[in-house]
C-alpha cells in the first residue's frame, strides 16, 4: 500500500544523505522523493511516497524516528491530509492538434508556460494522481520531456501548539 | 569577568577529552593529524595505545569499550587511515558497541579535489555508524565532540566518527566545553510503560512453560544483577545468545546455555514449546531464530528493547515494552517475585537434557578444541576475559566456557569478523589489570590481524594468545561438508600455514605448541603463571570436526542436527 510520510530533519550536512542512504541500506522502497525549506531556518521538510504492507511501514517510520537528525516523522496516510505535486510536460504539436492540447491543459488546470512552433511545454499542479491522469492523455501526443516535482504533503488543520514540542 | 581561552583545535580535542574522562585512545599517526600528535606529546592525562594497524586500533578500542563499559576511543589520519577503521567500525555498529573515531581529513579547501590520502569517510561510514560528523569550523568543534560522545554512549550505544579536516585542528577560536547539549531529534526511551510492564508481569505469572531469551543488551545495560535476581525469584529458565553469554551465570541450574544455530538442544526444544517467550535486550537475529515463522510458534511474546526499530522487525511479538532492560527489569522485579517453579516444565527439560546434552568423542587420542576450551574454563573458574574470533572454535567457546559474569565473553556476534580477536584482546587487556584476558583465534582468523601480536609485547600485556589450530577454515568446511558436496574448496591450509610458534618467537613472544590431550593442562597452567607479558600456544586439534548441534541456516529450529550425517566420515 501507498504511503506519504512526512519528515522533518535538521538542516544540516548530509541530512538528506542520511534518509536516502537508510532507504538503500534497509531495501525499502522510494516512489518519490521531495525537500524543501520549512517556516522554521534550520530545519527542512521531507515529503516521501513509498510503500509496502504495514510492518515495512512501521519499520521505515521507526528507522527514519532512529536518524540523529530527524526531528518528527509523520505517516500521513489515512489522515486528512492536502497532497500536490508538480509538473512540466513538453508536449509535441502538429496543425490541428495545438487546440486539443490547450483544451486538455484547461481541463487539468494546467498552464502552457513555453511554445516554439513544435512543442509547448505544460505546467499541471495537482495531487499525483491528476499528474498520473493528465501523462495518460497527454501520451498519444508526444511527451518530449517531463519532470516531475515528487509529492508534498501537509496535514489538514493541524493544531498549531503540536509545533511548539519539537522545536524546543 | 574574563573572555574564554583561545586555543587550537588541536588543544580543544584533548581538552574535550580530558572532560568525557577519555583515559586510553587507540591510534595512529599520520598527515592529516600530526599537529594533534604533537600535542600528545605532551599530555600525560591519558595513554595512547599504538597499535600496528588502524583496523586493530578500532578492534582495540571496541574490546576496551566492551569491557570497560565507556566509549572506546580512536584516533587515525584521513585516507587509508580512515578507511581502515572501516571493518572495525562496521563490526562496532552490529554488535552496538559505543566507540569515538576520529579521523583526520584533507584541509577543508581539499575536501572533494582527490587530494593525498583523501577519502570521503563520512559518507563511507554513514551505514555503518550511529552518526557521524564532518567538522566543518573550528568554532564547531568541543560542541561536536560532546555530541559524539553522548551519541556513541547512550540509547542503544554504538559507533560515532567525527572527521577532523586539517586546517579545523590548527585554526583557533574561545573554548568553551558545553556543559550539557541538546539533541531535538534524539532522546532515548529508558523507562519502560508502566502498564506494558504491570502486564508483562500478570503473563508470566500465569505463564506455564516460561522462558527468558537474554542477549546483548542486558550486558550493555549492566543489567546483569537485575536479570539474576528477577529470574532467580521467578524460577524462569534462561537461554542467551552469543552476545548475551556472561549476563547471567553458566554455572546456575537455571540456565539452559545459547539457543540458536548451535545452541542446546534443549535450549532450543524450550524455545519451541515454551508459552510464554520473554526477550530482554535480544533482537530475534536469523542465527537465532531459524525460519522464522516457526520460531517460537505458539509463545506469547514478550519484547524489551531500548531500540524501537528492534520491534517487530524480525518476529512480530505480542507485548513491547521500549526501554533500558536494567530500569525494565528493576520495575518488573518489583511487580513479579516468588513465582514457584512450574514443576513439569522443569521436567520437560531435564529430559531434553537427558536426550541430547552438549557432548563430543571422549577420551580421545585426538586433541579436540573443546576439550581445551573447557580445560580453560575449569582453570580460571569462569572468571577470565575470553575473547573470541570467528568460526568453529567461537561457537565451542559459547557452548562449553561457563562465564559467570557479564562484559567477560568479547565476540564479533553480528558481523562474524575473522581477525578480531588479536587486537581485541589488546583492549580488554587495557581495560583489566586483575583478571587474565584469553584471546582465542583458529588459524584463518590469527593470520587476519596478527601484527596486533606486536602491540601486546610492545606494552607487555598478559594475554594469553591460543591458536586452535585444524589447518582448515573450519566453518566454511564444516558448510562444504554438511551441505555443498564435500568440495572443500580453498578451506585447506595445511600446506600453506605458518610455523606459529615461530612467529611468536620471532616477535619475543614465549611460543609454544601441542597435539597432546595430555600435556594441555601442563600448557594451560604454564600460561596462566605468565603475567607479565603475553604468551602464545598453538594447539594442534582435530583437522575435521563439526559443531553440534546445528540447525541449517533458515531451517526450522525443530530440524537440528545433532550428529554427523555421513557416517564414513566419524572421526
Amino acid at each position: 500500500m501507498k504511503h506519504t510520510i512526512t519528515v522533518l530533519v535538521e538542516n544540516t550536512f548530509g541530512a538528506f544523505d542520511r534518509v536516502a542512504t537508510m532507504f538503500s541500506a534497509k531495501g525499502f522502497n522510494i516512489q518519490s522523493i521531495s525537500i524543501g525549506e520549512t517556516e522554521i531556518n534550520e530545519i527542512s521538510r521531507m515529503t516521501i511516497v513509498t510503500y509496502g504492507d504495514e510492518q515495512i511501514i512501521d519499520q521505515v517510520v521507526k528507522q527514519l524516528n532512529r536518524l540523529i537528525d530527524t526531528v518528527k516523522v509523520v505517516d500521513l496516510t489515512g489522515q486528512a491530509m492536502t497532497e500536490r505535486e508538480l509538473a512540466l510536460i513538453t508536449v509535441s504539436f502538429q496543425k490541428g492538434t495545438m487546440e486539443e492540447i490547450k483544451n486538455i491543459t484547461d481541463i487539468f488546470r494546467g498552464k502552457i508556460v513555453d511554445i516554439n512552433n513544435k512543442s509547448m511545454m505544460l505546467e499541471i499542479t495537482g495531487p499525483p494522481e491528476k499528474i498520473n491522469a493528465a501523462v495518460n492523455v497527454l501520451m498519444p501526443y508526444g511527451i518530449k520531456e517531463m519532470a516531475r516535482s515528487g509529492t508534498v504533503a501537509l496535514k489538514r488543520g493541524e493544531q498549531l501548539k503540536q509545533r511548539k514540542d519539537f522545536i524546543k | 569577568m574574563s573572555s574564554p581561552k583561545k586555543l587550537s583545535g588541536a588543544d580543544i580535542f584533548f581538552e574535550a577529552l580530558r572532560e568525557e574522562g577519555v583515559e586510553k585512545i587507540f591510534g595512529y599517526p599520520g598527515g592529516a593529524t600530526i599537529k594533534i600528535y604533537e600535542k600528545l606529546y605532551d599530555i600525560d592525562f591519558l595513554e595512547h595505545v599504538l597499535t600496528r594497524h588502524e583496523q586493530g586500533a578500532t578492534h582495540a578500542a571496541d574490546g576496551y569499550a566492551r569491557v570497560s563499559g565507556k566509549p572506546g576511543v580512536v584516533l587515525v589520519t584521513s585516507g587509508p587511515g580512515a578507511t581502515n577503521t572501516v571493518t572495525g567500525i562496521a563490526n562496532a555498529y552490529m554488535d552496538s558497541i559505543p566507540l569515538v573515531v576520529f579521523t583526520g581529513q584533507v584541509p577543508s579547501h581539499l575536501i572533494g579535489n582527490d587530494a593525498f590520502q583523501e577519502a570521503d569517510i563520512v559518507g563511507i561510514t554513514r551505514p555503518i555508524t550511529k552518526h557521524n560528523f564532518l567538522v566543518r569550523d573550528v568554532k564547531e568543534l568541543a560542541a561536536t565532540i560532546k555530541k559524539a560522545f553522548y551519541i556513541a554512549s547512550t540509547g542503544r550505544p554504538g559507533p560515532v566518527l567525527v572527521d577532523l579536516p586539517k586546517d579545523v585542528i590548527n585554526d583557533e577560536c574561545e573554548y568553551e566545553y558545553p556543559k550539557e547539549i541538546h539533541i531535538r531529534g534524539y532522546k532515548p526511551t529508558y523507562k519502560g510503560h508502566h502498564n506494558q510492564i504491570k502486564k508483562a508481569a500478570d503473563i508470566i505469572r500465569k505463564a506455564k512453560r516460561p522462558l527468558l531469551y537474554v542477549g546483548g543488551g542486558v550486558v550493555m545495560a549492566d543489567a546483569a544483577k537485575e536479570l539474576t535476581e528477577f529470574a532467580r525469584n521467578n524460577n524462569l529458565p534462561v537461554t542467551s545468545t552469543l552476545m548475551g553469554l556472561g549476563a547471567f551465570p553458566a554455572t546456575d541450574p537455571l540456565f539452559l546455555g545459547m539457543l540458536g544455530m548451535h545452541g542446546t538442544y534443549y535450549a532450543n526444544q524450550a524455545v519451541n514449546h515454551c508459552d510464554v517467550l520473554v526477550a530482554l535486550g535480544a533482537r530475534f537475529d536469523d542465527r537465532v531464530t531459524g525460519k522464522v515463522d516457526t520460531f517460537a510458534k505458539d509463545a506469547y511474546k514478550i519484547h524489551v528493547d531500548i531500540d524501537p526499530t528492534a520491534i517487530d522487525k524480525n518476529v512480530l511479538v505480542d507485548l513491547p515494552i521500549v526501554g533500558d532492560v536494567k530500569r525494565v527489569l528493576t520495575d518488573l522485579i518489583k511487580e513479579l517475585a516468588d513465582k514457584p517453579k512450574e514443576k513439569e516444565w522443569w521436567d520437560q527439560i531435564a529430559i531434553w537434557e537427558e536426550e541430547c546434552p552438549l557432548e563430543y568423542k571422549r577420551p580421545d587420542n585426538q586433541l579436540r578444541t573443546q576439550y581445551v576450551i573447557e580445560k580453560i574454563s575449569e582453570k580460571t573458574n569462569g572468571e577470565a576475559i575470553i575473547v573470541s574470533d570467528v568460526g568453529q572454535h567461537q561457537m565451542w567457546i559459547a557452548q562449553y566456557y561457563k562465564f559467570n559474569h557479564p562484559r567477560s565473553h568479547l565476540s564479533s556476534g553480528g558481523l562474524g569478523t575473522m581477525g578480531y580477536s588479536i587486537p581485541a584482546s589488546v583492549g580488554a587487556a587495557f581495560a583489566v589489570k586483575d583478571r587474565p584476558v584469553v584471546s582465542i583465534s583458529g588459524d584463518g582468523g590469527f593470520q587476519m590481524n596478527m601484527q596486533e601480536l606486536i602491540t601486546a609485547v610492545a606494552y607487555n600485556l598478559p594475554i594469553k594468545f591460543f591458536i586452535m589450530n585444524n589447518c582448515f577454515l573450519g566453518m566454511v568446511r564444516q558448510w562444504q561438508e554438511l551441505f555443498h558436496d564435500e568440495k572443500y574448496s580453498f578451506t585447506d591450509l595445511c600446506d600453506s600455514n605458518p610455523i606459529f610458534t615461530k612467529i611468536g618467537t620471532a616477535l619475543g613472544i614465549e611460543s609454544l605448541s601441542t597435539h597432546l590431550p595430555e600435556e594441555v593442562d601442563a600448557l594451560l597452567d604454564k600460561a596462566f603463571e605468565i603475567n607479565d607479558r603475553p604468551v602464545l600456544i598453538e594447539f594442534k586439534v582435530a583437522k575435521e570436526d563439526l559443531v553440534f548441534p546445528m540447525v541449517p541456516s533458515g531451517a526450522s529450529i525443530s530440524d537440528m542436527i545433532v550428529k554427523r550425517l555421513n557416517p564414513k566420515r566419524m572421526l
